[in-house]
């Protein structure tokens, strides 16, 4: 038997305590406090220690988010991870979580969706409960992009962090609870954020490692472009299919890529500082991370209440983008 | 409003300076533009005008006057 909802019962965020600087970056490469502020609003980020992996700050994460809705991971029936960043590129980062959390009744996969991943998860986890197949599902998003940017290339290397979010869906029959999701991929737009080699096109090889091809790539001017176009496609979209306005929306949470984008955006739709999370300048850009920390953080600090109306977007590598909105 | 007044409108939108600061001969340099507020103002007038406008010919602005001429070209 279906559901007719599905809610977040409970949520945890882990971050590195590691933190890296402009001024540690102007250090490294040719680069200035100053340029990396104006450009993109970021401060610091945070570098995950070595010797731990994606599973580590994932199970941190995760724990949270169980204890938040009070089961235990024995009763997990779904874990799903969104990444692009996983332990190792065969198998799953979710495998590796589930057994770390000894969730071994869950089924486990990722949803490699880039910087939409989180979202993309989300409406995943919707559909299963929904359907009626599981009651408890597991939620991540997490990104050490660290360990795949170039830290000699300072077009990229100064824009993201490392670090994870979690949340535990549930059913849930009354208000609260995902509303609607809005997903989508152009894939002509494939090679504006990627990855060269290490894949079937480019295996890796000796040369491919010494032309530095196993590290990410970007056409920045072409992924602004495309992020404050599709952001607010998206929510139209998104408010219009719940025959609801900008003015019912409590919280925005965008995808936190780089303040320029979210100001740009924010503007546009005239909303107050107030509606529209920023961790940016704090964490930088922690694609498939970046939203569900907000949320942990939000609640945390006791800004998103039950009954709020909230719309969470982003966008990605693909080039992909996604939606929800959200009763709290 | 013809072209330029249209343009200047929307760069005095976007960039918040006043409009009667603005004339054709105004450098995107001196009302401190940088290359991500050009690209936001390149995808306002893309609206304003129905039509794209290029990486590379947005290389070629210097000036207000430069994005007139080049629309006026265009339309
Ligand atoms: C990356 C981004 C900040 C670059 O800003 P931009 O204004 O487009 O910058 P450009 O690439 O045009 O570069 C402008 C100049 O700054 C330089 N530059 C780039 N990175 C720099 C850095 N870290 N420090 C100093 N200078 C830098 C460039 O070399 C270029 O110099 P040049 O004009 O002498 O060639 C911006 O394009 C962006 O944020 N795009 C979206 C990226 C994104 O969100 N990605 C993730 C999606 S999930």
């Amino acid at each position: 038997m279906g559901h007719n909802g599905a809610a977040i019962t409970g949520c945890g965020a882990a971050l590195p305590e590691r933190r890296l600087t402009n001024r540690d970056l102007e250090k490294m490469v040719d680069t200035s406090d100053r340029w990396i502020l104006e450009r993109t609003g970021i401060r610091e980020r945070r570098l995950l220690e070595e010797g731990l992996s994606t599973v580590d700050l994932s199970e941190r994460a995760a724990r949270d988010a169980l204890d938040g809705a009070g089961i235990k991971p024995h009763e997990l029936e779904l874990i799903l991870v969104a990444t692009v960043t996983p332990d190792y590129p065969l198998p799953a980062a979710a495998c590796c979580l589930q057994a770390r959390l000894g969730a071994f009744r869950a089924a486990a996969m990722d949803v490699a969706a880039g910087c939409s991943g989180f979202i993309y998860a989300l409406a995943v986890a919707d559909q299963f409960i929904r359907s009626g197949a599981y009651r408890n599902v597991l939620v991540v998003g997490v990104e050490i992009p660290s360990r795949i940017v170039d830290w000699s290339d300072r077009s990229t290397c100064v824009l993201f962090g490392d670090g994870a979010g979690a949340v535990v869906m549930q059913p849930a029959d009354g208000e609260r609870g995902l509303v609607a999701f809005e997903l989508g991929a152009d894939g002509r737009g494939r090679e504006h954020l990627y990855i060269p080699a290490g894949g079937t096109v480019l295996p890796t090889s000796a040369e491919t490692v010494q032309r530095q091809l196993h590290y990410v790539k970007m056409n920045g001017t072409e992924i602004f472009r495309f992020a404050v176009r599709i952001v607010q496609e998206t929510l139209e979209r998104l408010l219009e299919k719940s025959h609801l306005d900008y003015g019912d929306l409590d919280h925005l949470f965008l995808h936190q890529a780089n303040l320029r984008i979210i100001e740009s955006i924010r503007k546009k739709l005239r909303l107050p500082r107030e509606k529209v999370p920023v961790h940016v300048d704090r964490y930088g850009n922690m694609s498939a991370a970046a939203i569900p920390v907000a949320l942990f953080e939000e609640k945390a600090a006791g800004r998103l209440k039950e009954g709020d109306l909230l719309a969470a977007v982003a966008f990605g590598a693909g080039l992909t983008w996604g939606g929800i909105l959200m009763r709290w | 409003m013809n072209i330029e007044e249209r343009v200047k409108a929307i760069i005095s939108e976007q960039l918040e300076v006043p409009l009667d600061s603005l004339t054709a001969e105004t450098t995107f340099e001196e009302i401190d533009a940088d290359s991500l507020d050009i690209v936001e103002l390149v995808m306002a007038l893309e609206e304003e005008f129905d039509l794209e406008i290029s990486d590379q010919e947005i290389e070629n602005i210097k000036t207000i006057g430069d994005i007139v001429n080049y629309i006026e070209s265009r339309i």
